[in-house]
Order: structure tokens, then sequence, then C-alpha cells
């Protein structure tokens, strides 16, 4: 289950793959987020989170909450290849009868802990898990982590999830922001400001590091920060860029909501095969 | 007659006490029967009677602050760690505010978080408008997986509090602020899904929800000495799922239809009961409740006959009514 350093980079490169494929065949879902997430899913699938994919309700589990549903290409890629299931089956997303939903949904997909697309509900979820954990059934082996996009911090929910998990020192919620900059309408700073966003969390009481989003090291190194501070919650601003790996996605909001088309989608897997084993040496730059 | 009423009712010595105390003994009382049982507020805890069990359970109460977003999606999250959660607002907040969260976390999510909305209705009172929800029936039955319950005193709201706190589903309890008669007792039956016939005549059936029930009893009276109308009066306290065949039964028996409660007849209840005899049984049907308007403020005591839903209006209603709709024979 856990992988090396550079086993996962060569994981999330074909988690990666595996997106694009999965998009273009699918010929409908969100391109840009899933692949600047592939690196992240891939530090907290085979390395941070302590789950049994065989045994998905493992009473003793870490949990993962997915709050910006529309990423969930990059969940399903990454549990395919955990052995939550086979890798065929990644090719029904978005098709008629799948488990595989384009928002993902709980009641389907063993080890999808919750329903998520409306944005803005999944920290307030963790931080409920968090809550039952440490403040009424008093167990300290569990964390529970939750993915959010930084568009989604528009949503007022999520400010509320954040004083709340502030006021009870939620300190086995972990936090993380996909900080990719970009948003339906363009970039987040020109559709609704969201700097000074480190400034933002630490008023409400959490803990922030930053870490290079694409350097897997960094990420694992934080989530450990994370579960070390025992006094409030974490958040994870991890920087991205979103498209990662795919140079003519890269960085342009454009293909935050559209799949890559056949021509497009091998030009694609092209690129990617040149980046093998060559993500975290890149860095995307805090 | 299966259905025990309470001696006093309709009497001088009429007892009366609003449904959400009923509440409050109910969740206290799950509480006690499961430990699983957890109770969040949003800042309104003496006030939707959630502070039996807080006093009771202090680590299993959890104060979320003027946040109903907030309120229904750490519920959600606690369900998933094997929690049942109460939540409780006023109506017009949860689910007025959150719905969409109830929707994609609570109900399509499948988690048996008990939305819990105060103050629902026309006996809100003075608050006024913003604050008298008159269209939470009609939010909450259209969602799946969703059961939602009107209890028609506060004795049955105990009974329905303690019947969500083991139905395994998302639920919807909706309450009122100010006292309402007391109909029923500790002995009358009360169950998820089941429609009570508590007085029984072959001229046309009342159908009641929530505290609308108590009012068509005095209506029935008004209708019997005054009218010469023998009415059958159905107490429907479910609304989803609706007790279809209780209802079907009666309708078959009386041939027309009247259905009351204190909200939107819109997609309400009445509109719930529209569905049920257009598709099965279509005969005559008078809904009676808010018609496309809102509340203000006011005692309860004038609002009802200001909006024509107290039992001399809505007896007027129905005399009227009953002239020209003729009862469907089979």
């Amino acid at each position: 289950m856990k992988q090396t350093l550079i086993q996962m980079e060569h994981t999330a490169t074909r988690i990666r793959k595996d997106i694009i494929t999965m998009l273009e065949h699918a010929k409908s879902g969100h391109s840009a987020g899933p692949l600047g997430l592939a690196d992240i899913f891939t530090a907290l699938y085979f390395s941070i989170l302590n789950i049994d994919p065989k045994n998905p309700d493992w009473a003793d589990r870490d949990v993962l909450f997915l709050s910006n549903g529309h990423t969930v290409p990059v969940q399903y890629a990454a549990m395919a290849e955990a052995g939550f299931f086979d890798k065929e089956e990644l090719l029904t997303l978005r098709q008629t009868g799948s488990r595989l939903q384009g928002h993902p949904e709980r009641e389907r997909l063993p080890g999808m802990e919750s329903t998520s697309g409306p944005l803005g509900s999944g920290l307030s979820q963790a931080a409920g898990y968090a809550y039952a954990l440490q403040h009424i059934d008093n167990v300290k082996h569990r964390f529970v982590y939750v993915v959010m996009g930084d568009g989604e911090l528009n949503e007022g929910n999520i400010w509320e999830a954040a004083m709340f998990a502030g006021k009870y020192k939620l300190s086995q919620l972990i936090g993380i922001i996909d900080r990719n900059n970009i948003q339906i309408d363009g970039n987040t700073e020109d559709v609704m400001p969201l700097e000074d966003l480190k400034g933002k969390w630490e008023s409400f009481g959490w803990h922030v590091v930053e870490v290079d989003g694409h350097n897997i090291e960094s990420i694992i190194d934080a989530a450990s920060q994370g579960r070390a501070v025992t006094n409030r919650p974490t958040v994870i601003i991890a920087h991205t860029i979103p498209g990662k790996g795919v140079d003519f996605m890269e960085y342009d909001y454009k293909w935050h909501g559209m799949p890559p088309n056949a021509d497009q989608a091998k030009e694609a897997l092209q690129k990617l095969r040149t980046l093998d084993g060559k993500i975290a040496h890149e860095g995307a730059g805090v | 007659m299966s259905y025990p009423l309470d001696p006093d009712f309709m009497t001088d010595a009429m007892k009366a006490e609003p449904t959400r105390a009923g509440f409050g003994r109910g969740l206290k009382a799950a509480g006690e029967a499961d430990e699983r049982v957890v109770a969040l507020c949003a800042d309104l805890t003496e006030s939707t009677q959630m502070h039996l069990f807080r006093d009771t359970f202090p680590t299993r109460f959890i104060e979320v602050g003027v946040a109903e977003q907030n309120l229904v999606t750490v519920a959600s999250g606690m369900a998933r760690a094997g929690k049942i959660p109460f939540t409780s607002s006023y109506a017009s907040f949860s689910p007025g505010r959150n719905w969409e969260q109830i929707r994609t976390t609570i109900s399509l999510n499948n988690q048996p978080v008990k939305i819990i909305g105060s103050h629902a209705g026309i006996y809100t009172g003075k608050d006024g408008a913003t604050h008298q929800m008159l269209e939470d029936i009609a939010l909450m039955r259209v969602l799946p997986n969703m059961v939602v319950i009107a209890p028609g005193d506060s004795i049955e709201a105990e009974k329905a509090t303690r019947a969500i706190a083991t139905n395994g589903m998302p639920s919807y309890l909706r309450l009122a602020r100010e006292k309402t008669p007391v109909f029923s007792t500790e002995d009358s039956p009360f169950e998820i899904g089941k429609a009570y016939v508590l007085r029984e005549g072959a001229d046309l059936a009342l159908l009641g929800t929530g505290t609308m029930t108590a009012k068509l009893m005095e209506v029935a009276e008004h209708l019997s000495k005054k009218h010469k109308l023998e009415v059958s009066v159905v107490h429907v306290p479910t609304i989803k799922p609706l007790d279809s065949e209780t209802i079907l039964s009666i309708a078959k028996k009386t041939g027309r239809i009247v259905t009351a409660e204190e909200a939107q007849i819109a997609g309400g209840f009445g509109g719930g009961i529209a569905e049920l005899l257009t598709e099965s049984l279509p005969m005559p049907l008078l809904r009676l409740g808010m018609k496309d308007r809102f509340g203000e403020s006011g005692d309860p005591a004038e609002l009802f006959p200001l909006f024509e839903l107290d039992a001399p209006s809505m007896t007027k209603a129905i005399v009227e009514w009953a002239k020209t709709a003729h009862r469907y024979h089979q």
C-alpha cells in the first residue's frame, strides 16, 4: 500500500494518464482540477491515509472527504490504483448505471465517505466527523482529511465550518486547499479575492502550512505536521498548477470544466509520458 | 373507535402545550435509549427545547452558533461517524436557508440526520411573515429518502421524536411555537407512515396534519350540530410517506375530501393529497391552508380567522363547497 517517493511519482503520472483517458472517454467532466490534484491524491492514498482498500469501512481508518466533488476523477483514479476497484471500471465514468458518477455518491461506491458536488459543504462534514472522534468517542488515532478547492472558499458554509473547527480545536481535522488560483469565471483574485488566505485561516484559529502541491514529500510532511499539532485544526494550502502535466491546459481556467477531445487526449498522454517520474523536481513554487 | 382521545379535549378543561415541548422530552428520552443520539443547535437551544437534552448529556450536545448551513452539514459528518444527529432551529432557517445542504449531504447522501423545524406555521404568531414558515412541507416532501412528520400535539411530538431516532432515515419534524390543544393520550397510537381515523361520518372526510387536526375536530362538531353534515376526521401526522391505504379507504367511503394545514397548500399537505387522489381516486377536493400569500404579525387567535383557518371560517367554507361538490361514487 504505502509507496516510496519514487514509486509515488510514477503513480501520480499514471493517475494523470487515467484522468485524461477517463475524461476523453466520458466526453464530459473537469480537466484542470483533477490533473492539478494528482500529486496530492497520490500522497493521500499511498502515504498519508491509514486505510484498507479491501475493507473500505474499516473501523480504524482515516477518513477523507472530497468537498469539491467535480474533481472526483482524480479520486476515482487514485482509488483504482490503490485497489478499491479494477481500473477497467474507470472507463464507466459518467455513464448510465456507473458507480463512478459525475460527482461522487457515497452509497454507490464503497470507500467514498460522502456525496458532494454543490460546493462548500465538505469542511463541515469533516469537522462533524472529527468532533465525534475527538469530543464524543475519545478516539485519538484516527484523522479526518478534507480536500477543498480554492474557488469554493467563496462559499459562506466554509467559513461557518472554519469558525466551528477553530472553536472546538479540532486537531484531528486536516484540511487541504487546492490553491490553483482558477475558478469557472476566471482567476480567483479577479472573481472574488481570497488573499490574505493564510491570514484568514490563522485568524479563525487554524494552524496553516503552505506547500508546493506538486512536491509529494512536502505534502506528506505537511500532513505529519498537521497530525502533530494537538491544539488546533490544520489547513494545508497546497499551491498547484491547474492542468498540471499537460502544458496546453496548465494555468488556463478555460480547462476547468472541459474534457479533452480525442486529439487533445492523444497529445496530453504523449506529454505525460515524457514527464514520468519528474513531477517533484519541477515544482510549482510557493 | 380505536383512537383514544384525551377526555378533556374540546371541554373547558382542554389541555394545551406547544409541540416543541413534546420534542424536548422525546429527545431526552431518545438520548437515554441510545447513546448514539447527539443534538446540535444553532443558537436557539431553549427556544427549540433542546436544553433538556443538553443538561442531561452535555458532551453529546453541540452548539453550532447562528449557522444553519453548518448545522446540518456538521450533522451529516457526525452521522457518517455513526451518530444519530438531531438538529434544531426555526423552520424558516432550517430547512429554509439550508435546503441544498440537506438535499445533498443528508437526503441524497442518505444519512439519518433529523431536521427539527420549530416555529413553523401560523402559531409562530407575532414574529411575523419572516418567521412563520409556510413552505417547509413543500420543500421537504419532494426530497427522496426524507420522512416528513407534522405531529398533532405535544404528546404525539414526543412519540414522533422517539420514532425518528430509530428509523435510520433522514427525517423532518415540523413543530409549532405556541400552545396547541392536546387531543391524544399516551395510549394513542403513533407509527411513522400511519394516518388515524379520529371520527367517522359518511358525508365527507376532513384530513388534517399537524396542529390543524384539533381544529378539524371542532369543525366536525359544527358541521354535525349546525349543518347536518356527518364527517370523518383523519389525522395524518406523516406527510411522507403518506398512508395512502387509510386515506383512499376513507375517501372511498365518503366520496369527497377536505384537507387542512397551516402551510402553503401549493406543494404542501393538500398538494400531496391532491396528487394521491388525482392518480388513484379522483374526487372533489377542497384544500384549506395558506393560499399563495405570506403570514403577518399578530396573535394566533386573531391570525387564524384572518387567514380563514379558524374553525368557524373553515366550517363556512366547507358548507359552501359541499353544496356543489358532489360525492364521488364508484
